[in-house]
C-alpha cells in the first residue's frame, strides 16, 4: 500500500493540500517531512514509495525559482533519490516542486547523470498569475501518473513557468520520447516551448508539472461548480494513478 | 567579486518586457530596449570560487553568468545607453541576500562569518535615444525608493570613466551605546514637551507631566532607589512613549468625550467610545452568540467554526509605512498580520489574507502631487507589489479584496491588511484560545535578529506625515523568514512546547513583552542577550526595535530545551531574552546593569485619559438637482469608474487558492471575469461548512453623515455575505477606523467636527450590529491620517471598515452573483430610495448631492433572514448584491456574469415612488440585491419572501441585449460585449 513522503521546510507552501490529495486518492499514509530532518536520516525514506515536492516558494525563488532547494536537495540526498528511482518508485513535482527536479536535473535526465537540460524561467508576461485552464495529456507518453488521462481543467498559480530547453536537440528528444506530458490546451499562459505544462522522465515515473492537481481536492474548487455539474475533483485522479501503480505492483 | 547573472538571450526576459512596456508608457514610447541582470556582490568569501558563483547563482540552462567581467561590455544589449543599478541601503533587510548566503554556507559545508559578506542589486541597461533630465530623474524614481535602497546611475558616454561599484557600503551608523538619564524633577513644561518631541515620545504635556509625577513620587523614589537605579533613563522612557503611543493604546477611543449634537439639542459625556459602543455591542450580543471565544483581549477576535476547531480573524491597517515606502509598508503590514494570528491563543494557522487598499486617484495630473508625496500609481504599484509578495511568498491565498480610490487618500494611502487563522478548539483538555504565561517561564525571542529598522514605528504612526518623518520606521518584509518560523511554531505548539506567544510588531519587544508581562504581572528582560543583527545598537533602540519577523513567546523551564532543540532543527533563531516573574515590575537589563524599573501598574494603567470636545452640526443641504442625460452612457463612465471597473489583472497576480480551500473565487460566471460578492472558504478538508469574507466601506456616504455611514458599511459586509449564501445568526465583524486627527488644534481647527463624526460612526455601528446580532471580535483604529508637506495638508475622508467573517453550513449551497442562462425569473429585492449622497453618481459628477442613504436595520435583518433560507432550500440561481453604482451595475454584472441579455421593468420596484430614471438605474441604497430564480422554484420563493420588498421585474434570456425598462417603454439598453468592455477598463 502507498505511503507518501511529501517535501516541507523553507517556504514549500502546498504541502497541506497535497497530503490531503494522495489521502483522498487512495494513499495508505501521507506525511510531511522536513527537508532538514530528510537530510539528518536520509533512511527515513526507505518506508516510502512515493515522493512529492510540492509548490511553494522555497527560499523564495529569490536566486531563481526552486534553485536553492535544488542544490541544498541535490547536495544532501542525490544518492538516496538514486535509490528510490532505481527501486522502481514514484516521484511527483508540482510547480516549485517541479521547478526543484528540473534544476535539479531530475527532469528528463536522458542521460542518468543528473545534468539540468530543460528550466522553467520568468512567464513572459513577468507577472504572477492565478487562473485555471484546461490542459491535455499526451497519449503517447511513458508516464504512469497521466496514464488514461485524456484532458482536465487545472489551476495554474506561478510566476515562473515558461517552460525552456537547453537547445533544440533537446526539444526534440523529449519531443521524441514522448516525455512532454502535459499541454496547454485552451492557452499557453507563460510562452512555454510547444505549450509544454509538464514533462516525465524517460522512466515515466517521474512528472513535474506547473499546475497543481492537488488544489482540485473537490468539485468546488473548480471554478465553474455553480453553472455546471462538476462530477468529481479531477486533479485526484492524477494522483490515484501513482497509487493504484505501486498498490498494483507491491512496490515496498 | 562581482557575479552578474542575465538571460542567456534578452528576448526570453519576461521581467525585462514587463520593465520596457512600463518605461514606455511612464517615460518615453521611444525606449527600445531594456536588459536586466541579477547581481552578487561578494567579499571575503574563503572558498567561493567564480565557478562556484555561478553554480549557485544561476540556471545553467537559461541563464549566463558573468564574473568581474561586466554584462555592460558584453552582448547582452550592447546598444544601451543608461544603466541603473539597484541595491538595498545599509541596514535594510534584503531577502535575495539572505537567501544567497543560505546557499554559499551550504555549498562551503560552514556558517560565514560576519566579515564574509554578500550583498545582491539588480541592473537594468536600457536602450533608448537621449532623454530629457526630468525623464532620467522620472526613470529612475520608478527603479527605485531612495529611502530604502540606494542606486547607481551611468550613462554610455561616462562609462570608462564611472563603475559600477565592487561592493555597496554596508555600515549602519552606530548609536552610541550608552544609557542616557534625565532628571525630570527640574524639568519644566517646555523642557518636557522638548523631551517628548525631540526623542520622538509623541506624549503631549499631561502625559509628559503624569511621567514626571511618577518619577518624583517619593515612593517611586525609594523603590528605585533600591533597586539601584536614580533619574529615569532613555530605555525607560521609550518603554513608555511606545506603550502610551496612539497606537497602542488608543487614546482617542478611549477618550472622555462631551458630545454635543447641535441637531437634536442634546449633549452628552461619553466615558470611551471604545467601551461605549465596541465592546458593549458585543457585551450585549454574548449570550445570544454562543459561538464568541475571545473578544478584544487577544490579538485577533476568536470564534468557533465547528466543534473541533476556532477560527479567528484580524485586519490591521499599515497606512504610514506604506506612504512612505509603499512596496515595504505593505509587505510589513501582511506578514505583521500573519504574525497576529500566529501569535492568537496559543497559536492559530492562517489560511486567508485579505486586504483592502485606498489610494488617490490614479489619474491625477503629476502637478497636483504635493511634493514629497509620492503619486497614488506609484503608490498603488507599490503595495500592490507587497500584497503580491507578503501572500503569495508565505503560501496563504489573498481573498475578498477590494480597491478603493478617493483624492482624500493622495496624502496617506490606507493600506488594510487582514488574516484569517484556524487552530484545534482545544489542547492537552483547554480552550485553544487560552494562553498563559506564568512567573519562572522564560521569555523567548524567536525569527529574524534585532536592527535599527522599524525603530519608532509606533510612535511614528501616532504623528502627522511630514518632512521630518523617521525614515527608520520604514522596512522590507521577509516572508521567507517568516514562513520557517511559523511552520516551526506550528510544530512546537502541537508539542506543547510554549504556553504564551505574542508577536513583534508595533514597539517590538517593549510591547510584547510588556503585555505579555500582564499575565504574569512582572518580567526581566536582559537586552545584552538579544541577538542583533550588527553592532551598534542602543540598549533603548533593541527594545523599541521594530524588526520584522520576530515572535515573543513564554516557555516552561522544563520545555525550554525541546523547544530550543527544536528551532535549531527547523533553522530558526531563538534566544532566551529573560524570564516572566510576578515581581509587579517590568527590569530592563542593558549594558551589564539594571537600565529600567517600571511599575506594571504605572505602566500600564498610569496613562491619563484625554478630554475631548466634539460637536456635530449636519452639513447644509446642497441642491441636488439630476441633470438629464443618456442613461447609457451614465452607466459605461460608471462600469469604467476605478471604483467599480475590473481590476482582474492585478487580482489575478494574486495567489487566491493556495491550499485548497477555495469555493467561491473573485471572479466568477461564464468567462470567470466577472465579480464575486467576497470569498466562500471551507478550510477543513472533509468538512463542507465554510467561511465567507467579505467588506462594506463607503466614506463617501460620511459627508452627510457618519451614522449612515457606519450603517451603510456593516450592512454592505453583511448583504455580502447573505448573497453568498452565509448564516445571518453566526457572522462577526472587525471594525476598522481610519481618520484624520479629530483632536481640535491649530493645525486641526475643525478637530471638533471630526471627533463628532467619529462619535457618530460608534453609535450607528453599535445600532446595526445589535439589530443584525453581529458581534465586533476586533478592530483597529489610526488616528493620525493627515499628510502635510510644503505646508499643505491632505487629510482622509474618515473612513470605517467593517470586515466580516461569518458561516456558511454547507459550503455546496454557496451562491454566486452571475445568472444561470436564459428564461429564470429576475427579482429585485430591497427598497430603493432617492438620496444620492456618497453615491457613484455623485462622485462623477463632482458635486454634493447632499442626503445619503439610510439603513432600516430592523426590516433589513428580516428579509436577510428570508433570503438566506432560499438560498440553503436551493431555491435561488443567483444572487448579487447592489453596491457601487446601484441597480444597473448590479444587474449588468449578473448579466455579463452570465454572458446572457436580461429585459427588466423597473416601474414598481420596491421603495420610494415615482424616482426619476436616473435614482432608479444609480441611487445606492443599502440592502438590496438582483435575484435570479428558476421557473419551477419561482411560486415557493415568493413563498418564502413574503412580505418582504420584493419585486419580479424579468427574466434572462437568450439574447446578449440587457434591457432596462419602466412601464414597458426601454429605458437603457446595453449588450454584454459593451458591458464586458466598459467594466475592463483597467486601473
Amino acid at each position: 500500500m502507498a505511503k507518501v513522503a511529501i517535501l516541507t521546510g523553507y517556504g514549500i507552501n502546498a504541502d497541506n493540500e497535497l497530503k490531503e490529495a494522495f489521502l483522498r486518492a487512495g494513499a495508505k499514509q501521507a506525511d510531511r517531512i522536513h527537508i532538514n530532518d530528510m537530510i539528518e536520516k536520509p533512511e527515513i525514506l526507505d518506508d516510502y514509495q512515493i515522493l512529492g515536492f510540492p509548490g511553494g516558494f522555497s527560499f523564495g525563488d529569490h536566486l531563481g525559482s526552486g534553485l536553492v532547494m535544488a542544490h541544498l536537495f541535490k547536495q544532501n540526498l542525490k544518492g538516496v533519490l538514486d535509490k528510490f528511482i532505481a527501486k522502481g518508485k514514484l516521484i511527483i513535482g508540482i510547480c516549485n516542486g517541479f521547478q526543484v527536479l528540473v534544476k535539479m536535473g531530475v527532469l528528463p535526465n536522458f542521460d542518468g547523470n543528473w545534468t539540468q537540460e530543460v528550466s522553467l524561467i520568468h512567464n513572459n508576461t513577468g507577472v504572477f498569475e492565478n487562473s485555471w485552464l484546461n490542459v491535455r495529456f499526451n497519449p503517447d507518453s511513458p508516464c504512469v501518473w497521466t496514464k488514461g488521462l485524456k484532458e482536465m481543467d487545472i489551476p495554474i498559480r506561478h510566476g515562473e513557468g515558461r517552460f525552456i530547453t537547453k537547445d533544440k536537440a533537446t526539444l526534440e528528444r523529449i519531443k521524441a520520447l514522448h516525455l512532454d506530458t502535459v499541454i496547454y490546451n485552451d492557452r499557453n499562459p507563460n510562452g512555454s516551448e510547444c505549450d509544454i505544462a509538464g514533462i516525465t522522465d524517460t522512466t515515466g515515473r517521474i512528472l513535474g508539472l506547473m499546475p497543481h492537481p492537488e488544489a482540485f481536492l473537490t468539485p468546488e474548487n473548480h471554478p465553474m461548480w455553480r453553472r455546471q455539474e462538476i462530477k468529481e475533483a479531477a486533479g485526484l485522479a492524477l494522483l490515484k494513478n501513482g497509487v493504484d501503480y505501486i498498490d498494483s505492483r507491491n512496490i515496498k | 567579486m562581482r557575479t552578474e547573472v542575465y538571460y542567456r538571450d534578452n528576448s526570453i526576459d519576461g521581467r525585462a518586457r514587463k520593465v520596457l512596456a512600463s518605461l514606455r508608457q511612464n517615460i518615453d514610447s521611444r525606449i527600445q530596449n531594456v536588459a536586466m541582470a541579477d547581481v552578487y556582490l561578494t567579499k571575503d568569501i574563503k572558498g567561493l570560487t567564480p565557478e562556484l558563483a555561478a553554480f549557485l547563482f544561476s540556471d545553467s540552462v537559461a541563464q549566463r553568468t558573468a564574473v568581474d567581467s561586466p554584462v555592460a561590455e558584453g552582448s547582452l544589449l550592447p546598444d544601451w545607453k543608461y544603466i541603473v543599478e539597484v541595491t538595498y541601503r545599509p541596514g535594510v533587510t534584503n531577502p535575495t541576500a539572505i537567501t544567497a548566503r543560505k546557499s554559499v554556507e551550504t555549498a562551503l559545508g560552514r556558517k560565514l562569518a560576519q566579515e564574509e559578506m554578500i550583498q545582491t542589486a539588480v541592473q537594468y541597461l536600457i536602450a533608448s535615444p537621449d532623454l530629457s533630465d526630468s525623464q532620467i530623474a522620472s526613470m529612475q524614481a520608478s527603479f527605485y525608493n531612495p529611502l530604502v535602497q540606494q542606486a547607481e546611475f551611468i550613462k554610455k558616454e561616462e562609462w570608462g570613466t564611472k563603475k559600477l561599484p565592487a561592493f555597496y557600503p554596508y555600515k549602519v551608523a552606530s548609536s552610541e551605546v550608552t544609557i542616557k538619564d534625565f532628571d525630570l524633577a527640574s524639568m519644566d513644561d517646555a523642557a518636557l514637551e522638548k523631551l517628548s518631541e525631540e526623542r520622538l515620545l509623541a506624549l503631549n504635556l499631561t502625559e509628559m507631566k503624569s511621567l514626571q509625577k511618577y518619577f518624583t513620587a517619593p515612593d517611586t523614589v525609594a523603590a528605585r532607589k533600591k533597586a539601584g537605579m536614580g533619574n529615569a533613563t532613555d530605555v525607560e522612557l521609550e518603554m513608555i512613549g511606545q506603550t502610551w503611543s496612539e497606537h497602542c493604546k488608543h487614546k482617542i477611543f478611549s477618550a472622555d468625550i462631551d458630545y454635543e449634537d447641535t441637531e437634536a439639542g442634546t449633549k452628552e459625556h461619553i466615558k470611551s467610545l471604545y467601551a461605549s459602543y465596541i465592546k458593549k455591542t458585543t457585551k450585549d450580543l454574548w449570550d445570544k452568540k454562543p459561538f464568541l471565544r475571545s473578544v478584544f483581549s487577544d490579538n485577533s477576535g476568536v470564534v468557533e467554526f465547528d466543534k473541533d476547531n476556532l477560527v479567528c480573524f484580524k485586519v490591521e491597517t499599515h497606512n504610514s509605512p506604506s506612504a512612505l515606502d509603499p512596496y515595504g509598508g505593505a509587505i510589513t503590514g501582511i506578514v505583521g498580520v500573519n504574525r497576529d494570528i500566529i501569535g492568537t491563543g496559543k497559536g492559530a494557522r492562517p489560511f486567508f489574507n485579505t486586504d483592502f487598499l485606498c489610494f488617490g486617484n490614479p489619474d491625477t495630473p503629476d502637478e497636483d502631487i504635493p511634493s514629497g508625496l509620492l503619486h497614488p500609481k506609484a503608490v498603488m504599484s507599490g503595495v500592490h507589489h507587497g500584497i503580491i509578495d507578503g501572500g503569495n511568498q508565505s503560501g496563504i491565498p489573498t481573498v475578498a479584496d477590494g480597491f478603493l480610490f478617493d483624492d482624500s487618500y493622495t496624502g496617506k494611502p490606507l493600506v488594510f491588511c487582514g488574516t484569517g487563522g484556524i487552530m484545534p478548539a482545544s489542547m492537552a483538555g483547554e480552550g485553544t484560545w487560552i494562553k498563559h504565561i506564568n512567573p519562572g517561564d522564560k521569555a523567548v525571542m524567536i525569527g529574524g535578529r534585532i536592527g535599527k529598522d522599524g525603530i519608532h514605528g509606533a510612535t511614528f504612526s501616532s504623528l502627522v506625515l511630514d518632512e521630518a518623518s523617521p525614515v527608520s520606521a520604514v522596512q522590507i518584509g521577509d516572508p521567507i523568514t517568516q514562513k520557517k518560523m511559523s511552520d516551526f511554531l506550528m510544530e512546537a505548539r502541537d508539542l506543547g512546547l510554549y504556553q504564551g506567544i505574542t508577536d513583534n510588531g508595533a514597539g517590538g519587544l517593549s510591547s510584547s513583552l510588556g503585555e505579555m508581562a500582564e499575565y504574569s504581572n512582572g518580567v526581566v528582560i536582559d537586552l545584552d542577550k538579544c541577538p542583533l543583527k550588527y553592532q551598534g545598537l542602543a540598549p533603548w533602540e533593541i527594545l523599541v526595535s521594530e524588526s520584522q519577523e520576530r515572535m515573543s513567546l513564554a516557555v516552561e523551564e522544563k520545555n525550554i530545551k525541546a523547544f530550543l532543540d527544536l528551532a535549531a532543527k527547523r533553522d530558526v533563531e531563538a534566544t532566551v531574552v529573560g524570564e516572566f516573574n510576578d515581581s509587579g515590575y517590568i527590569s530592563i537589563l542593558g549594558r551589564g546593569r539594571l537600565a529600567g524599573y517600571l511599575s506594571m501598574e504605572f505602566l500600564h494603567k498610569g496613562l491619563p485619559a484625554m478630554h475631548l470636545n466634539a460637536v456635530w452640526k449636519r452639513p447644509a443641504a446642497p441642491d441636488v438637482k439630476i441633470e438629464k442625460e443618456d442613461p447609457k452612457e451614465l452607466l459605461i463612465k460608471i462600469l469604467g469608474d476605478p471604483n467599480v471597473s475590473s481590476r482582474e489583472t492585478l487580482v489575478r497576480q494574486y495567489d487566491h487558492e493556495v491550499g485548497a480551500v477555495s469555493v467561491v473565487k473573485p471572479f466568477v460566471g461564464k468567462n470567470s471575469d466577472a465579480p464575486s460578492d467576497g470569498a466562500v472558504l471551507k478550510p477543513v478538508y472533509g468538512s463542507s461548512k465554510g467561511v465567507t469574507v467579505t467588506h462594506g466601506i463607503c466614506p463617501r456616504v460620511g459627508d452627510w453623515d457618519t451614522y449612515n455611514m457606519a450603517q451603510c458599511a456593516v450592512d454592505e459586509a453583511f448583504r455580502s455575505h447573505i448573497a453568498l449564501g452565509g448564516d445571518p445568526e453566526s457572522a462577526s465583524v472587525l471594525d476598522n477606523f481610519c481618520w484624520p486627527d479629530p483632536v481640535k488644534s491649530a493645525k486641526t481647527p475643525d478637530g471638533e467636527y471630526k471627533l463628532a463624526q467619529l462619535v457618530r460612526t460608534c453609535k450607528g455601528v453599535n445600532r446595526i450590529c445589535l439589530d443584525y446580532g453581529l458581534p465586533l471580535i476586533s478592530g483597529k483604529d489610526s488616528m493620525k491620517n493627515d499628510a502635510s508637506m510644503n505646508g499643505k495638508k491632505v487629510s482622509v475622508r474618515p473612513t470605517l471598515l467593517i470586515s466580516l467573517m461569518g458561516m456558511i453550513k454547507d459550503t455546496k449551497k454557496a451562491m454566486t452573483s452571475d445568472f444561470k442562462g436564459c428564461c429564470d425569473y429576475i427579482y429585485i429585492l430591497g427598497k430603493t430610495t432617492g438620496a444620492m449622497g456618497g453615491s457613484t453618481y455623485e462622485k462623477i459628477k463632482g458635486k454634493s448631492m447632499g442626503a445619503s442613504p439610510s439603513v432600516d436595520t430592523k426590516g433589513a435583518f428580516k428579509m436577510y433572514c428570508q433570503l438566506a433560507s432560499a438560498i440553503e432550500k436551493g431555491l435561488v440561481a443567483s444572487c448579487h448584491d447592489m453596491s457601487d453604482g446601484g441597480l444597473a451595475v448590479a444587474l449588468a454584472e449578473s448579466a455579463m456574469g452570465g454572458m446572457c441579455g436580461c429585459d427588466v421593468d423597473l416601474s414598481g420596484i420596491p421603495g420610494d415612488a415615482g424616482l426619476d430614471d436616473i435614482r432608479t438605474l444609480f441611487a445606492e441604497s443599502p440592502s438590496r440585491f438582483v435575484i435570479s430564480v428558476k421557473k419551477e422554484n419561482a411560486a415557493e420563493f415568493e413563498k418564502l419572501m413574503a412580505g418582504a420588498p420584493l419585486k419580479k421585474a424579468g427574466e434572462t434570456n437568450c439574447s446578449d441585449a440587457v434591457a432596462f425598462k419602466k412601464d414597458g417603454k426601454t429605458i437603457l439598453s446595453i449588450t454584454c460585449d459593451e458591458i464586458v468592455k466598459a467594466w475592463k477598463r483597467e486601473i
